[in-house]
């Protein structure tokens, strides 16, 4: 029982990741209709600024722990959000009324460019990084000795997923720019001829999406303590799987395809084999496609002719 | 990567020189702090695990100035050629020319190929690059029969591949089948696992499906690598048994080709054979690719892939529609998969990663999926521009990236565009298929 908890903990804050990285996948899907392939990359890229930044600001001799994960946390964020914006204005923005499967394919080598550029740049080998915050809480200790561990860093990742998506609802839901989207993702002549500049939304779409990548690749960083250039393939897929699990689209199914898919990855992990928890994953991806076409909270889609 | 100016509404024909600077500077800004600390820091994990970094500025000051030069010519062009969505008019003559040389690339292509390696029998290296060029381009003829003719995108084509590649190591290496008893089977697993495959997807359109092969494609890859016992995990299998010519093998034993023929034996003419194999193997592909179009079965993809809907509704069977299309497919898929088995002698998960699917699938988009002629031409272009980059190993896949979606903006259709259905009807119709959205209607 004891082992379960521990493991349940592990789950909830590895999909808390997966998550956050999920609703940038069911933004783009909803408001665009396109499989944003290059966004598990994004990610990738949001692990490596906060990894950077987090390096400058400790060689300026900066010590204090909060204030330094404020700091990335924010430049991260921006400059990840600027990828997402200039990723959508060269790469989507010109094939938005092609056929179907341009833009797919265009994203498909958006996502080389990525992984290809930071191997470039910043070298094929793992970047570690020392823990930055420390210590926890011991929850539970069984008679035979087994501890239930809640670290400070579970309880921070879980906080800021929780407040962000806080921040993200209100937007989506109270704000001009949320209504605008949900506009778009109806009908975007419609909502072009009522006044919706459409293709700033679509950019805000992206700009939003890569901030929250962003954060999920600092909580990476933090929570693993290493990046690589290659990281974003796999989580994407993940995340994806996610969104889809959750019901693509839909902006709490996103978070609860997350959690979903954290929780049967740690589980299959520690219940069967690690090798095999990928494939756990991906196989749930086909058959929530088969059986659950329109995930946990989506809605059919409309087969129009 | 150059920032793309604005796809600016008012018109940026008549845009002056200010404009243009503009422009520019704003790329060029945008680049700054894109690159400010991706190119402008470097960090390296030092021996004792401890992070350092060091400063490139001006790798980044090159890169800010690359990209506003880059925003400047692109401008320029862009300015000179006119918008890019507009149809030009070709004229008349060219367009005949063109079509008389159409006529003649194909015959003329093949031509050169028979005779590749008689013309270069000294030149190891450019048969190697032929066998090589050939291997993609069955590749891409198989992929082609999925993503060109029944417009089914297929992210995992690489599993048949492997299926087909670890097919024939383990049945040569375990039982000693020869490679010609194992390449039909080759394909007959493969097509299996396409089938499987097709099954549960098969009320999956567009993306979803794309997602799911996606999946597919690392499931089998993630399975070869831990089931060890069977595939030797990512060690891979090794000593794979080289193909023989009808059971003689190719060898400088007595028994060989060459000492039958009484001809001096050379390591060349295992490199020749496997050269007309995989020849013959693409050809077959080819051939009945092009016969299966004419049959109701290839009619019914081409419907397929320009509207899944408008298809059902004339009472043609979707679903092995579907499933024989991704049959087929992956069928050549395993063919060529247990050509390269033996090719290579030694194969591991390394060789059937994501990046292998993409590149076949860049190969068929390049080439205008579903034109067999542009799927060729691009699989030649696609392998020997790999092979002009190999001393620039670690760009070569940023350069393959970049290069995937300018084609993709530049021309979505591919460069030798051909998605005309065979069958249409001769009088121009008011609707073309351009205007309906794929699977969608």
């Amino acid at each position: 029982m004891d082992y379960f908890t521990q493991q349940l903990i592990n789950g909830l804050v590895l999909g808390s990741i997966y998550g956050l990285i999920a609703i940038g996948y069911t933004m783009v899907y909803g408001i665009v209709g396109m499989i944003n392939f290059a966004h598990g990359d994004v990610f990738m890229i949001g692990g490596f600024i906060s990894l950077i930044t987090f390096l400058i600001l400790v060689s300026f001799g900066l010590t204090a722990i909060p204030l330094i994960l404020i700091v990335v946390l924010l430049v991260s964020m921006a400059i990840t959000a600027l990828y997402g914006w200039t990723i959508e204005r060269i790469a989507y923005r010109p094939l938005r009324h092609s056929f179907r499967l341009a833009p797919m394919l265009s994203a498909i080598g958006m996502s080389f460019v990525l992984v290809n550029f930071s191997q470039v740049a910043q070298g094929a080998r793992v970047k570690p990084i020392p823990p930055l915050i420390t210590g926890g809480y011991t929850l539970h200790e069984s008679a035979d000795g087994f501890v239930i561990q809640l670290s400070n860093i579970q309880i921070m990742v879980v906080l800021t997923t929780i407040v962000l998506l806080a921040i993200f609802t209100w937007l989506v839901s109270r704000t001009r720019l949320g209504r605008d989207m949900r506009a778009c993702e109806q009908d975007q002549t419609m909502a072009a001829l009522l006044g919706v500049d459409v293709d700033r939304t679509i950019s805000m779409t992206f700009v939003i999406g890569a901030a929250l990548a962003a954060v999920a690749g600092l909580m990476y960083l933090l929570y693993y303590g290493l990046v690589d250039f290659f990281m974003g393939f796999v989580a994407g897929i993940k995340a994806f799987t996610a969104a889809v699990l959750g019901g693509i689209g839909s902006l709490p199914g996103a978070m609860l395809g997350g959690l979903a898919i954290g929780l049967i990855e740690t589980f299959w992990s520690a219940y069967f084999s690690v090798e095999y928890k990928d494939v756990a994953a991906f196989s749930i991806l086909i058959v929530v496609l088969i059986f659950m076409p329109t995930g946990l909270l989506g809605r059919p889609e409309v087969e129009k002719v | 990567m150059t920032p793309i100016p604005h796809e600016t509404k008012h018109a940026s024909r008549t845009a002056g020189i200010p404009a243009l600077l503009k422009t520019a500077l704003f790329n060029a800004l945008i680049a700054l702090v894109l690159f400010s600390l991706m190119v402008g820091i470097r960090t390296e994990a030092g021996s004792d695990g401890q992070l350092t970094y060091w400063t490139r500025f001006g790798e980044l000051a090159s890169l800010v100035a690359a990209v506003f030069g880059g925003s400047i010519v692109i401008e320029l062009l862009r300015q000179w050629i006119g918008p890019s969505g507009a149809e030009k008019l070709v004229p008349p003559a060219v367009q005949n020319g063109m079509s008389f040389v159409g006529r003649y690339v194909a015959p003329v292509l093949l031509g050169f190929t028979l005779l590749m390696p008689v013309i270069f029998y000294d030149q190891r290296y450019i048969l190697d690059l032929g066998i090589l060029v050939l291997t993609y381009v069955m590749l891409g003829w198989g992929l082609n029969v999925v993503v060109g003719l029944a417009g089914l995108l297929d992210l995992g084509y690489v599993a048949f591949y492997a299926v087909g590649a670890y097919s024939y190591a383990l049945l040569a290496t375990n039982f000693g089948w020869s490679f010609w008893v194992c390449l039909p089977l080759a394909g007959i697993l493969a097509a299996f696992w396409g089938v499987l495959l097709g099954f549960p997807v098969l009320r999956l359109r567009g993306d979803y499906l794309a997602i799911v092969t996606l999946a597919f494609g690392e499931i089998i890859r993630l399975v070869i690598i831990n089931w060890q016992d069977l595939t030797g995990g990512p060690n891979g299998v090794s000593g794979i048994p080289r193909p023989s010519f009808f059971g003689i093998p190719l060898d400088n034993s007595d028994d060989g080709l060459a000492a039958k023929l009484g001809i001096e034996y050379s390591p060349t003419h295992r490199i020749v054979f496997l050269f007309y194999v995989i020849l013959a193997l693409a050809l077959l592909t080819n051939w009945v690719t092009i016969r299966l179009r004419r049959l109701p079965i290839g009619r019914a993809w081409e419907a397929l892939r320009e509207d899944e809907v408008a298809c059902r509704a004339l009472g043609i069977n979707t679903t092995t529609t579907k499933l024989t299309a991704f049959a087929t497919g992956a069928m050549f898929g395993g063919f060529a998969g247990a050509f390269f088995a033996t090719r290579q002698g030694f194969i591991s998960p390394e060789s059937f990663t994501f990046q292998e699917s993409a590149l076949v699938l860049a190969i068929v988009v390049l080439g205008g999926m579903g034109s067999q002629l542009g799927v060729a031409l691009a699989a030649l272009a696609m392998i020997g521009g790999f092979e002009l980059f190999r001393s620039l190993e670690t760009y070569r896949m940023l350069v393959f990236g970049i290069a995937m979606v300018l084609i993709m903006i530049w021309r979505p259709r591919g460069l030798i565009g051909h998605r005309a259905p065979t069958v249409y009807l001769t009088k121009a119709q008011a609707i073309s298929s351009d205007l309906v959205k794929e699977g969608h209607g």
